[in-house]
């Protein structure tokens, strides 16, 4: 076969470029990283995003706004609640109208569990992809319990489009209340052992600790929010920053670590699963009694623009309305988390052994299809 | 800094600057001869210091073509957002802030392959979700294709 050029180019750096993806089992959907290599060590890395690219900005525009919360469950389907609540707070703010406490209480339960779900299936894969089959066990049989109570109240497990403008769907099922509770206590339980499995592995540290530094200046130039960017100590909690729903009326801390590196992103997400429980301990007694959904005439946001940020298990997501005042919008804009979250990585797995790449790509806990959308 | 300070800063920067259509935050319509400069100038100046732009978004308007810039001071929590009108539809293009936000190489390529806005001096300016040979910008409002259905 004849050589081209920039075969040759490479032979004489003794670089080769392989191509992680389309289908690689660590990056968990489809993503390709064009990644250069020089023996194992990573050069640069080029990620192609795009293989589940579905338009759904575009199809939106179609649609009306009941109608394409529907869609934003299959950007983030590990955050599918709060994408819907997005949405939902968006519209409400446009047309300047407010829900009942019930509603925000709920929301906020609901996102709550959905970020532990999130969390617990990042856990899992994550020990998974280094090598650590046993988390996968542990994280999917917690979660089980969390889309059980999913299941009951809102008839599906991972895609619920239950939130939608001007309240709920419907109301939670009755056991709703006393379900949550029960898995709180227990999972209480059982997030020491996730600890006691993982965080303390000598192994797992080794393999985490000190890769993939990404500095404060790093994450804020990139935009790298969510447990990824308080790693390296952002200050990025939308619910602490511009707090929504029912986040004005509890107490939790924000996360944040200095150092940056794989482990302490970890640390981020073991930690906040903590504070996500203390959430939901502080609400879950105290749901009031109300409405779940106001009566109006149509979701038709006034002409304008409008924009939401909540944060989801992955970071900061934007929803941005350009309403012309009819039933579908002009243009509606998504603002991902891991659409930002992504890109940083060739700056951070640059130097490192190709390994490493699979615990950093990892440590930012990608969703492809919220790249793409 | 708060909103009036900003108005009269920013009335200062750039006088052709008018106050744009959101309520929500204090919003400028800014010349995009001169958006580089304003931008720069919002990210180095101590008293405004923008250092995170959380949304870049273009949008197929009436009145040609719209690039908006949400900016945010990480350290001293106020919002600005900018807006380009790029009213020549045949051929929109406006300078890059992306050597400013790494952040904006990736949002101006998104525009660039939905919308069809060139940004001069970007870097990397190529397609990121279609493929290369896709022909036309799907988020533009007279875009069709075979397989567009009609409502």
């Amino acid at each position: 076969m004849e050589e081209t050029l920039m075969d040759l180019d490479l032979k004489e750096k003794e670089e080769y470029i392989i191509n992680m993806g389309p289908q690689h089992p660590s990056t968990h959907g489809v993503l390709r990283f064009e990644t250069c290599l020089q023996g194992e060590k990573v050069k640069w890395i080029r990620p192609h995003c795009g293989y589940i690219h579905r338009g759904i900005e575009k199809m939106s525009e179609a649609l009306t706004y009941p109608q394409l919360v529907h869609l934003t469950d299959r950007m983030d389907y590990l955050s599918a609640h709060i994408n819907n609540e997005a949405v939902a707070l968006c519209v409400e703010n446009a047309m300047g109208v407010e829900v009942s406490d019930r509603v925000k209480y709920i929301r906020t339960i609901l996102a709550e569990l959905t970020r532990l779900a999130s969390h617990q299936l990042w856990w899992s894969a994550f020990g998974m992809d280094l090598g650590a089959l046993t988390t996968f066990f542990y994280g999917l049989r917690d979660r089980e319990k969390i889309l059980d109570i999913f299941e009951e109240s809102t008839g599906a497990r991972l895609l619920q489009s239950f939130i939608t403008p001007g309240g709920l769907m419907n109301d939670v099922h009755p056991n709703f209340q006393k379900r949550t509770k029960e898995f709180v206590k227990y999972f209480r339980k059982k997030l020491p052992e996730y600890d006691q499995l993982l965080t303390g592995n000598v192994i797992f540290q080794e393999r985490t600790k000190g890769i993939g530094y990404m500095s404060l200046e790093d994450a804020i130039s990139y935009g790298v929010t969510g447990p990824s960017g308080r790693g390296s100590g952002f200050h990025c909690d939308i619910r602490k920053i511009a707090p929504y729903s029912a986040y004005p009326l509890v107490k939790f801390n924000e996360i944040t670590y200095t150092q940056g590196d794989t482990f302490h992103r970890y640390l981020v997400r073991m930690r906040e699963m903590w504070e996500s429980l203390d959430i939901i301990d502080q609400l879950v007694d105290n749901i009031p009694q109300g409405p779940t959904m106001l009566e109006l005439k149509a979701v038709k946001p006034p002409k304008g623009e409008f924009y939401q940020r909540v944060e989801t298990a992955r970071g900061e997501l934007g929803v941005y309305i350009v309403s012309d005042g009819g039933p579908t919008p002009a243009r509606i804009r998504y603002r991902t988390p891991n659409f930002s979250n992504l890109f940083i990585i060739n700056k951070i797995a640059s130097g490192h052994k190709i390994a490493d790449l699979v615990a950093i790509s990892g440590s930012l806990d990608l969703v492809i299809p919220d790249i793409d959308r | 800094m708060q909103v009036e300070q900003l108005t009269t800063w920013m009335q200062m920067l750039v006088p052709e600057a008018t106050p744009g259509i959101s309520k929500q935050y204090p919003e400028f319509i800014v010349p995009a001869a001169k958006l580089h400069d304003v931008a720069r100038q919002l990210k180095e100046n101590p008293e405004t210091k923008m250092d995170y732009l959380f949304c870049l978004t273009g949008l197929d308007r009436k009145d040609g073509f719209h690039v908006v810039y949400h900016l945010t001071s990480t350290t001293l929590h106020h919002t600005v957002v900018l807006r380009v009108v790029l009213a020549d539809k045949a051929n929109p293009s406006v300078a890059t802030v992306s050597d400013l936000w790494a952040a904006a190489e990736y949002f101006e390529r998104e525009a660039y392959d939905l919308l069809g806005i060139k940004f001069e001096n970007h870097p990397d300016l190529r397609r990121l979700f279609l493929e290369d040979d896709w022909v036309g910008y799907p988020l533009r409002k007279d875009y069709k294709d075979s397989f567009t259905l009609e409502r």
